[in-house]
């Protein structure tokens, strides 16, 4: 992992105190709300319905086990003993004060940590995929850039005050667990034909009321012009964007009116002027970073274990988990562990301080020590011997944490909607909650297979609804909570936003309609078939005779 | 209005014209950029200094063959949410080589002064009654710039990788803590 270097840690340090300047000026009386807004959002501390809440980065979804700890030293002490993990691989505090904001991002700096541009328009906390180093389809370890795009980001003297927040993803992999397609730019490192490595570079895609797909911009740009050819983007973001209308803002939409092809001609022109006083990023300093992301120590393992095949044949329990909440390592005897944080009866994402140190002390047993956060909202224990998933899962379940859903339809993603975010229109964490009921029986989950359920509390999607397999979107009708459903949307390599299927569903109505779409997909699927197959097959029609009957069309 | 240039307190000489205005004979005239286009031909026999004020969504480049006339370009920012000025002060300083004043006019605030300085801005319209020593405690607030820019210290790459070292390790005054 990323370790700090006196100047990191400065800038960390200065950037705490600075803001406990603000708020005392706050708390004081000196400033008004409307004056420190801009500089609490800045600093991720946003007023929600309740109470004001603190978003944390998590640059690039990976902690060290000792920073989970102090995540859960933060939740204990100064919120109500939990966390929230979002979509962007950070994680909420939903219930602070605002006088103990300064020593909660004290308490973060102490484990290199900060809430640096989780809020605000600018260049937000770099997300990645949440495998990477381990994936066994990895081309190149994407952390090594996206700590390089961290700090070129921080606190950017030109690009703090954009049209509009700004989100950039990077992956190395070719299967797309980031959601490249839906971020303003998504970078998938790749080899061009010498071999050499670079990023295909997309921009342009994103959700909220307007959702689009990014286009590829530049199929190959050398690794050394990352930061000169992102500051031409942004550059151009930050001059033309629309600063008239909200919703206009986005560079989806900039992109969008004045064409890719025209965007991007706009952008090569720009970088090409950029080149001798833009951020240079040399050979040696690639070099630097990298050696932090050097794989750990593993042992030289059998890729078969007889103890642990015979448990997975004797202990249902286990298999299940087995199947659904492990993925391949690229290292022979060691799994990638899926933690799912959608138990039955939770709410998507939510953590306790407890459940935190759990898995906390087993990354430091059993994984080396690391954790990731992925972007569907569960977590990650990255290195783990197949001799010890035994030990891990007892672990796990000890701490509630053992649920095997993990891509399936009870695996859902959801925003935090009415109940806490004074933007939405209708409850998520419920209606996920029930949903959840609804398909609690395993071996029908098991059945259903690999299924995407999002949720969003309203048009802004924060719960991702447009790429949900199955989404769902929070609507005020009349002062009454509605749920639309879309289909077929996806945020993989096969990137596609979901199409609306009719007219929406009341609350009491909704998990129904849920489970109308998945006895249809099951009485359509083809051998071997996923949700999205099928749906991708025979389209919508079937789904909505059978949610609307057949006069609908 | 209180002006800051670097870090002190200064008299301002420029008067600011209105388009429909005379431009005063023998002082410092702060014009728009309507207003230069119009009478340029004019304004350039004159004897004495010329500023151009740009409205965020004006970019310098077109005035670019005019700079080395000018004694002031003013960067306006309608809101502090509005950043084009900052895309705007690095391409005068940084693209077309401008030297002169580049100032910060309009919704300028305390905590986005060191912002602004480092994208080559050099002098700020502060609101009337701004106490200017507080104002100038912005820029110490933090020290450690990853980016370079058009002004400032060195950045983080800078520092951590001298001209002069080897360029097989960084620096190694930049020691790493333990949790």
């Amino acid at each position: 992992m990323y370790r700090y270097d006196t100047l990191d840690q400065n800038l960390v340090d200065e950037r705490a105190r600075q803001f406990r300047g603000q708020v005392a000026r706050r708390l004081s009386g000196e400033l008004s709300e409307a004056e420190f807004r801009p500089l609490r959002l800045m600093n991720g501390l946003y007023l929600q319905l309740h109470a004001y809440m603190v978003r944390v980065a998590i640059p690039y979804g990976t902690l060290s086990a000792d920073q989970m700890r102090a995540l859960a030293y933060i939740a204990r002490t100064w919120d109500r003993g939990y966390g929230h993990f979002t979509t962007r691989q950070n994680i909420q505090f939903n219930w602070p004060n605002l006088a103990d904001v300064p020593d909660i991002l004290d308490a973060l700096a102490a484990v290199e940590m900060h809430a640096i541009q989780t809020s605000g328009n600018c260049i937000r906390n770099v997300t990645a995929d949440a495998y990477a180093g381990v994936a066994d389809d990895e081309v190149a370890d994407p952390r090594v850039y996206a700590e390089i795009i961290r700090q070129w980001s921080s606190l950017h003297p030109e690009f703090s005050f954009l049209p509009r927040k700004f989100k950039v993803a990077v992956t190395g992999a070719p299967q797309d667990r980031a959601a490249l397609r839906v971020h303003d730019i998504g970078l998938r490192l790749c080899r061009d034909s010498d071999g050499a490595l670079g990023f295909e570079v997309m921009v342009g895609g994103g959700q909220g009321r307007t959702p689009m797909i990014g286009t590829t911009i530049r199929s190959f740009l050398p690794e050394a012009d990352l930061l000169t050819y992102l500051e031409a983007i942004l550059r151009v973001y930050n001059m033309l964007g629309r600063r008239d209308n909200l919703y206009k803002a986005r560079i989806k939409i900039l992109v969008h009116s004045l064409g890719a092809e025209t965007f991007a001609a706009m952008v090569e022109d720009e970088w090409h002027q950029l080149e001798d006083t833009g951020p240079a990023l040399p050979a040696h300093e690639i070099k630097r970073i990298r050696a932090f992301f050097l794989p750990p120590t593993y042992e030289d393992l059998e890729a078969t274990v007889p103890e642990f095949e015979a448990r997975r044949r004797q202990d249902t329990a286990f298999a299940r988990w087995c199947q659904t909440n492990l993925a391949r390592h690229r290292r022979s005897g060691y799994a990638i562990v899926d933690v799912s944080l959608k138990p039955e009866g939770g709410s998507p994402g939510d953590i306790m301080a407890e459940q935190m140190e759990a898995v906390a002390d087993l990354a430091k047993r059993y994984s080396f020590g690391e954790i990731r956060v992925t972007h569907a909202q569960n977590l990650v224990l990255p290195h783990v011997k197949l001799a010890e998933l035994s030990a891990v899962w007892e672990g796990l379940a000890a701490a509630g944490l053992e649920t095997p859903n993990v891509g399936l339809v009870t695996d859902i993603i959801a925003c935090p909607g009415l109940d806490f975010c004074n933007l939405a229109n209708a409850r998520s964490i419920p209606v996920a909650q029930r949903i959840i009921e609804r398909f609690r029986n395993l071996d029908r989950q098991h059945d259903i297979g690999e299924l995407r359920i999002n949720i969003s509390g309203c048009i802004n999607a924060c719960g991702h609804h447009h790429v949900g397999h199955i989404g769902i979107l929070g609507v005020d009708r009349k002062g009454e909570e509605y749920y639309q459903i879309t289909l077929g949307g996806s945020s993989d390599e096969t990137a596609s936003l979901g199409k609306v299927v009719g007219p929406s569903f009341s609350y009491d109505a909704i998990t129904d309609a849920v489970e109308v779409i998945v006895t249809t997909y099951l009485a359509q699927r083809c051998q071997g078939e996923r949700f999205l197959d099928t749906y991708r097959r025979v389209g919508a029609q079937p789904f909505k005779e059978d949610l609307y009957g057949i006069a609908q069309g | 209005m209180v002006l800051l240039k670097g870090d002190q307190a200064a008299q301002d000489p420029w008067i600011r014209v209105a388009d429909e205005d005379p431009v005063p004979d023998g002082a410092s005239a702060l014009l728009t950029y309507d207003r230069w286009r119009r009478d340029r031909d004019r304004l350039v026999l004159r004897n004495a200094p010329l500023g151009i004020i740009l409205h965020s969504e004006q970019s310098p480049l077109p005035i670019a063959d005019d700079l080395p006339r000018l004694g002031l370009v003013a960067l306006e920012f309608p809101k502090f949410t509005d950043g084009r000025p900052y895309s705007h002060a690095r391409l005068l300083r940084q693209r077309l080589g401008y030297r002169g004043e580049v100032r910060a006019v309009g919704n300028v605030l305390r905590d986005q002064l060191l912002f602004m300085r480092r994208c080559g801005f050099n002098a700020f319209e502060l609101p009337d009654g701004a106490d200017v020593g507080e104002w100038c405690s912005a820029f110490d607030e933090i020290s450690v710039f990853y980016q370079p820019a058009a002004n400032g210290p060195p950045s983080a790459m800078d520092l951590r990788w001298p001209a002069e070292s080897p360029a097989e390790t960084p620096v190694s005054v930049f020691g790493m803590r333990g949790y």
